[in-house]
């Protein structure tokens, strides 16, 4: 279980090594989310497309350990970005990665650019 | 430099250093703390919540970091293990010697252990720390692997063994309490009220044995059970014993303090033992002859101890000590304030008695009917805050006093306002804190809302009884200043439901940022008002969860109901429960091949679970060619109509049960609701269908339907109310349309139609008046709103599976075919369920 979580480390965009293209940003729904597979990880992306913003976040619940986030719906807390797990609703904020409605650890984040109507997850490693 | 050193890092020892901090003239003292335990203070009152998600830091009362952040030396892990009195030292199990000016005792209590042949077995445990939590779930979890039914037993009856009866139960224990005395709660109940939560217990299902004492534990070197005589013997895996509390006092004894007689550190009014230079404070102090074991009194002693020792000398402890007390299992409530028994020479006493529905209250009154003594509630504690303020602050009480404790509507209800009481009512007792400081807090500005003023004043952060009473002084008062209480849904709109919902109509939006934009406060939106919009745009534009998806709640998204590893369970419609054989094979068939767990569900249908997001579509495809539709199993809305077989083939049936279920069942499906709806229809009185514990229920009569309303199963059951009765089919249907209608219209977020029921003014009189004879002439918009939503159905997996573009949506990753290679199935029985959470 560990491991899995220590898997999930937060990029800075100054730290970025590689740009993964994943899908275009016709395959994500508009203000919500989608999982995007990058060798063995499972990044959740989310389209806040009502200000043409994207956020990047591990798809591991912390909680219960579980691949979902990218299944939750997103909104913002006091205009903080953040991501509700579909399971038990703990909230995330998706700029620092903090647990807003509880004291889980925090889930790691991941740079996102646009290009050309492309969706890039930013990587150290 | 002057040092003080403080022996026991419990709750009272934290709050000693809690308010010797926040006090003025601290600086010339410097504080050393040794804890016995490997962590720093935590909550015990709230030890129970550890069996929830095994969180110790959760209860830390402060992180280790707080004490050296504020001056404080924090040693755990390292029992004081002598006082010398003559050097002003003590020393330590770790035999390191320190020097002290003051030294405050509180080391508090420890489990009393009674002195039965056995209880050093292995599975015999007491229940105080976290350590002695984490024993219990892991011997718990040993004895289940061998025997799924054990049981597990506690010794002692009291608060705190009720409290672990529960805990038991919650470790999936068969849970027995063993009490010596014959009634429950001997300390706080008399014996009608100890009934009456006996059988509230019993119906929960805890097991209650009374007047039983322990001859010895039985078992070789682990427990098996528990003889009390010859033949009288409890079978049991694991034994909890709650007995009672001890004071630690043995390092009072050893140095020669003046100890009761019974154990305990004699102090005075000032907190002070025999020993000038030595207070005692919390469960460890015997003040009045008393050990009080409570964390209330034990607050207030560590005040005065830092009163004392800064030379506050006019600080005191009062003579007497509010014992009230209120118990927290979930599910149960009990609470006794006061002088709960009351012989008949000193007073009145009024009770009101409800068996069937385990409900007692008893209330004592002065002789001159002028003020209220004490009392005991179970089954509802709802009125504990405000009688408690009356008893503490010897409040008038109505020249009736029976409308304190009588159901509102029987000339009870005669509640003063929380705004009546006087500013210096103590609301919060284990903060101290006054109504005064609260309403305070609001004046002043520092607070605007609940949330502030619990951080602003810490009321509320003990044991949480106070909260609903912060809560409606923190309005009242908002109210007194004009300043309008926000009934909004959440921090992207001030509009409540209702309001939303007329907006939406009248509007006719038919997306969720139309709304934001036009009616919200700005932002995003959120897990609250996203799913709501969802459920208004689908009760009024019968919009099926498949033309917004991203805004519905986690099942609607994906028209399933996600299970707790992340797959999904799937639930075709079978209406009223009838099902031909053939469908009953293709589910098999289908179930089979996706190695579906498989179940029968409590609405009679067939519950198919362990489906991936990538299989959804596929199953929900061959359902459908086998002339399956979607279940709503996930939504809002219409969950089953369950019915008994009725005049079909039941020898008393009354009329066609299955038949009219049916029809009930596909009228009503997919429509999106503030909650689920069940309904139920029965062939005559013998009720096989269970409809009176449905939101809408029929049972058939000598001519025609009785129609009742607002059941409800769940956390809170309720039977429905009779509507009507002897009424035709087509009656049936219109009462029952404009009855959801109605509901739909004005229910709040998530809100049961028993619930919303309940709060209308005028209950189901009200609702005759207004279904029956259109009182608010709105009975014709009712009618149609309702046959719109009827007419315009469409089965949304249908619509779902027949669109490419919806479709895309049930992929687990948008660059990769491949399914979620994390999940992890283990065997059960002949099937599979998803590896334990750990
Ligand atoms: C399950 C449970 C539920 C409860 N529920 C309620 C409730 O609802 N309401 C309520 O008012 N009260 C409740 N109580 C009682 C409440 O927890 C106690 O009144 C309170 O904890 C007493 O605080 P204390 O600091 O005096 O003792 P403790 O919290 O017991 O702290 C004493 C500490 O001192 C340490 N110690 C002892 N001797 C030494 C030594 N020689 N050297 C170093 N350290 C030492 C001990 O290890 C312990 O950590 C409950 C108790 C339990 C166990
Ligand atoms: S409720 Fe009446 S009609 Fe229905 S199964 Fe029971 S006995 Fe028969
Ligand atoms: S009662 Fe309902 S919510 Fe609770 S475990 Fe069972 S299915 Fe889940
Ligand atoms: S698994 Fe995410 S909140 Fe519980």
């Amino acid at each position: 279980m560990e491991e899995i979580l220590g898997k999930y480390k937060s990029t800075a965009l100054k730290d970025v090594t590689v740009w993964f293209k994943a899908a275009t940003i016709k395959d994500f729904p508009k203000d919500g989310g989608a999982c995007v597979k990058y060798k063995d990880k499972q990044i959740a992306v989310f389209n806040y497309a009502r200000t043409k913003t994207w956020y990047a976040c591990q798809n591991l619940c912390p909680h219960k350990i579980e691949m979902v986030l990218s299944r939750g719906m997103i909104g913002d807390d006091k205009g903080v970005p953040k991501v509700a797990c579909p399971l038990h609703k703990k909230t995330f904020s998706l700029e620092s990665g903090e647990n807003l409605n509880g004291d889980l650890e925090a889930i790691a984040t991941y740079p996102v650019k646009i290009e050309a109507e492309n969706v890039y997850i930013g990587f150290s490693e | 430099m002057k040092n003080i050193i403080v022996v026991g890092n419990g709750m009272v020892g934290y709050k000693f250093c809690e308010k010797f901090v926040a006090q003025s003239g601290n600086e010339s003292f410097k504080v050393t703390v040794f804890g016995e335990e490997p962590r720093p203070a935590y909550d015990r009152v709230h030890l129970s919540e550890f069996f929830e998600n095994q969180d110790a830091k959760a209860l830390e009362m402060a992180p280790a970091e707080w004490y050296a952040e504020n001056g404080i030396e924090l040693i755990t892990g390292e029992r004081v293990s002598d006082i010398h009195r003559e050097t002003k030292t003590i020393t330590t199990i770790k035999n390191r010697e320190f020097s002290y000016d003051y030294l405050v005792l509180a080391t508090g209590s420890s489990a009393f252990v009674p002195p039965i042949k056995g209880v050093e077995k292995d599975g015999v445990f007491v229940y105080r720390t976290i350590e002695d939590l984490e024993g219990m779930l892991a011997y718990a979890d040993k004895v289940k692997k061998t025997n799924p039914n054990a049981k597990a037993a506690v010794l002692g009856g009291g608060l705190l063994g009720l409290e672990a009866g529960k805990a038991a139960m919650d470790m999936g224990l068969e849970p027995h309490i063993v009490e010596f005395a014959s009634k429950l709660m001997p300390r706080q109940l008399d014996s009608r009220s100890s009934q009456v939560l006996q059988l509230k217990l019993e119906s929960i299902g805890l097991n209650i044995h009374l007047s039983k004492a322990t001859n010895q534990i039985l078992g070789d070197d682990a427990i098996t059970g528990m003889e009390f005589g010859e033949d009288d013997v409890l079978d049991c895996d694991m034994l909890i014993i709650s007995a009672g509390i001890r004071p630690r006092d043995e390092l009072g004894k050893t140095c020669g303090l003046e100890m009761g007689v019974r154990g305990g550190i004699v102090v005075d009014n000032r907190m002070k033992t025999s020993d000038d230079s030595i207070y005692a404070i919390g469960e460890i102090a015997l003040y009045n002859q008393m050990i009080y074991g409570l964390v209330a009194p034990g607050y207030d002693m560590a005040g005065v101890a830092v009163d004392q020792i800064l030379g506050k000398a006019e600080s005191l402890m009062p003579d007497a000590i509010d014992m009230s007390t209120k118990l927290k299992l979930i599910g149960v409530d009990v609470a006794s304030f006061g002088e709960p028994f009351m012989p008949a020479s000193k007073g009145h006493s009024i009770i009101f008695e409800n068996k069937t529905q385990h409900l007692y209250k008893r209330i004592n009154v002065s002789l001159d009917g002028k003020s209220l003594l004490g009392g005991i509630l179970v089954g509802d504690a709802t009125d504990y805050s405000m009688l408690h303020q009356i008893y503490l602050n010897g409040m008038k009480i109505p020249e009736d006093p029976a409308q304190l404790i009588l159901p509102a509507g029987d000339g009870g209800g005669a509640f003063g306002d929380v705004m009546d009481l006087p500013d210096e009512a103590q609301i919060c007792s284990c903060e101290s804190v006054s109504k005064g400081q609260i309403c305070g807090a609001i004046e002043s500005g520092a607070a605007t809302d609940v949330a502030g003023v619990v951080s602003c004043t810490k009321a509320g952060t003990g044991c949480g009884g106070c909260k609903p009473m912060v809560a409606d002084l923190t309005n009242a008062t908002l109210k007194s200043l004009g300043i309008e209480v926000k009934a909004g849904v959440c921090e992207h709109f001030e509009l409540d439901r209702q309001d939303l919902y007329k907006i939406i109509q009248v509007k006719g939006y038919s997306t969720f940022n139309e709304v934001l934009d036009n009616h919200g406060t700005g932002g995003h939106g959120c897990e609250l008002c996203k799913p709501l919009v969802a459920s208004l745009l689908g009760s009024i534009n019968a919009d099926t969860a498949n033309k917004e998806y991203a805004i519905q709640d986690s099942n609607d998204r994906f028209l399933a109901n996600i299970q707790r590893n992340g797959t999904y369970s799937v639930v075709p419609r079978v209406p009223g429960g009838e099902i031909t054989p053939d469908k009953l094979i293709a589910l098999g068939q289908i179930a089979k091949k996706y190695d579906l767990y498989t179940k029968v569900t409590g609405g009679v249908r067939i519950d198919l679970f362990g489906a991936t997001l990538n299989q959804l579509p596929l199953i929900w495809k061959e359902l459908i060619s086998h002339g399956f539709e979607s279940g709503h199993a996930y939504g809002k809305s219409l969950r089953t109509v369950k019915t008994c077989v009725g005049s079909t083939w039941c020898r008393y049936g009354m009329d066609e049960s299955v038949s009219f279920g049916i029809e009930l069942e596909n009228r009503y499906r997919g429509i999106r609701a503030p909650h689920k709806i069940k309904g139920g229809v029965s062939g005559c009185i013998r009720e096989c269908a269970e409809a009176r514990g449905k939101d809408f229920g029929l049972i058939a009569v000598e001519g025609g339907w009785n129609l009742y309303f607002g059941g409800n199963g769940g956390a809170t059951p309720r039977h429905a109310e009779l509507f009507a009765e002897q009424i035709d089919n087509e009656t049936v249907i219109k009462y029952i349309d404009r009855y959801l209608m109605f509901y739909m219209r004005t229910a709040k977020p998530l809100q049961r139609t028993a619930a919303w029921q309940d709060r209308l003014e005028g209950g189901i009189d009200y609702l005759r008046e207004v279904i029956i004879d259109d009182k608010l002439g709105i009975a014709a918009d009712l009618d149609e709103e309702m046959q719109t939503l009827v007419n315009k159905f469409e089965c949304e997996w249908t619509q779902a599976v027949n669109n490419p573009e919806m479709m895309k949506r049930f992929n687990h990753f948008v660059n990769s075919e491949e399914d979620d290679d994390n999940l992890v199935f283990v065997p059960l029985r002949e099937q599979k369920m998803p590896e334990q959470w750990n």
